[in-house]
């Protein structure tokens, strides 16, 4: 089943890294998966999240504040 | 070291203003680089232990009789934030139920007084500098924090704020309860620690070169002749300079320093960087979604003088 991943962030360096992080993982992986950039702060808001950059999968927050490691991120787009 | 590399291996000679600067800059960077390595470590097992969650909910529920301003400003001190952050975080502090004040405490202190900073003073200017840096960097922000609050600026966020915080529900929230013990934290800091340094060594090295260059070829007390303490202009002046620009502090320390050995007085100097780094005109351009132009406006009129107020200060104790 395909699941929906979210990369919460205004667009500041860290955020894109999260993005072409999280692109990457799904990529190399062949993980069946949605990556939506979600960049309007009304919208970060919504998952009550302070520190971007945030990671959502299947509208669960699993990260926030900082860049995983490429095995943890693995991990959280797997569970 | 830096002396046997400059001197023996490159046979410069010590006279000579490029090797004077060479010197200054081999010999800062190995030791700057060293302590930021080791203070930024020392924060980020702090940090891991601080989540931001945990920090907002504290200030909300707990009535602290004035002294909810000090926490604040003493949590920006140990809770880092990519400054994309500042407008969510703001939002949410606001949000969770935190006067504005104590948002603005946080807010302010959070740049100035983070552990790149205190890594950097203390190589640049020695412990005692560093500690009353640290000191009004926190004095700064709970007593702008303060001043703000009596203000009630309320009415003056945007009216997109005012629906955001509107449409959300003020939550109890059960926050993420990271009971991680400390080994299983140890990679995940370590990591962060190397991203950091990864991130700060090149504007760092870039600082340090021009400190160098300036160290090398200004003369001695040129920067006396304008800025000395006799001069009362020079703090105002220096901070007005200093707020439109923005660098990290890394960026700028290593000039200060210059700056200071080549005659400006120590405040003066600490004024100006705490202008650069705390206020700039990109954080005004992302505060504008949340702020009226007055807020952001008074916002900055009142930190930059207490900013001034600190450099007279400064220059009249040390």
């Amino acid at each position: 089943m395909s699941r929906l991943i979210k990369v919460l962030g205004t667009g500041c360096p860290k955020c894109q890294q999260l993005t072409a992080l999280v692109e990457e993982v799904v990529s190399e992986n062949q993980l069946d998966a949605k990556i939506e950039k979600v960049e309007e702060i009304a919208d970060i808001m919504k998952y009550n999240v302070m520190t971007t950059p945030a990671l959502v999968v299947d509208e669960q927050v699993k990260l926030k504040g900082r860049i995983p490691a490429k095995s943890e991120l693995l991990e959280m787009l797997k569970a | 070291m830096a002396d046997w590399l400059v001197f023996d291996v490159f046979h410069l000679n010590p006279e000579m203003h490029l090797a004077k600067a060479l010197n200054f800059f081999f010999y800062d960077s190995v030791k700057i680089l060293l302590l930021l390595f080791v203070v930024v470590f020392a924060m980020g097992i702090v940090n891991s232990y601080f989540p931001i969650d945990k920090v907002r909910n504290y200030l909300s529920r707990n009535k602290l009789y004035g002294l909810e301003y000090l926490m604040a400003s003493l949590f920006g001190v140990v809770t880092p934030f990519c400054s994309c952050s500042s407008v969510p975080l703001f939002i949410g502090f606001v949000k969770g139920g935190i006067p504005l004040g104590v948002t603005f405490a946080f807010l302010v202190t959070s740049p100035l007084v983070n552990e790149v900073a205190i890594g950097l003073f203390l190589g640049l200017f020695g412990l005692k500098t560093t500690l009353i840096y640290v000191l009004s960097g926190v004095l700064l922000g709970t007593i702008s924090g303060s001043i703000l609050q009596r203000l009630k600026l309320e009415r003056h966020l945007t009216p997109w704020v005012k629906e955001v915080l509107a449409n959300a529900q003020r939550e109890q929230e059960a926050f993420l309860l990271e009971k991680q013990p400390f080994g299983k934290r140890l990679p995940v800091i370590w990591r962060e620690v190397l991203d950091i340094l990864k991130g700060v060594t090149p504007y760092v090295l870039v600082g340090i070169a021009i400190g160098g260059l300036m160290h090398g070829y200004v003369p001695d007390g040129f920067f006396e002749r304008y800025l000395s303490k006799d001069n009362p202009f020079a703090v105002p002046v220096a901070t007005i300079l200093a707020v439109p620009m923005y660098s990290n502090a890394a960026g700028i320390l290593p000039v200060v320093q210059v700056l200071v050995a080549k005659g400006v007085p120590l405040g003066t100097a600490i004024a100006f960087m705490m202008g650069v780094v705390g206020l700039s005109l990109p954080e005004a351009m992302l505060l504008k979604k949340v702020m009226t132009l007055k807020l952001i406006g008074i916002f900055f009129g009142v930190v930059t003088l207490c900013i001034i107020f600190s450099g007279y200060l400064f220059n009249f104790i040390l």
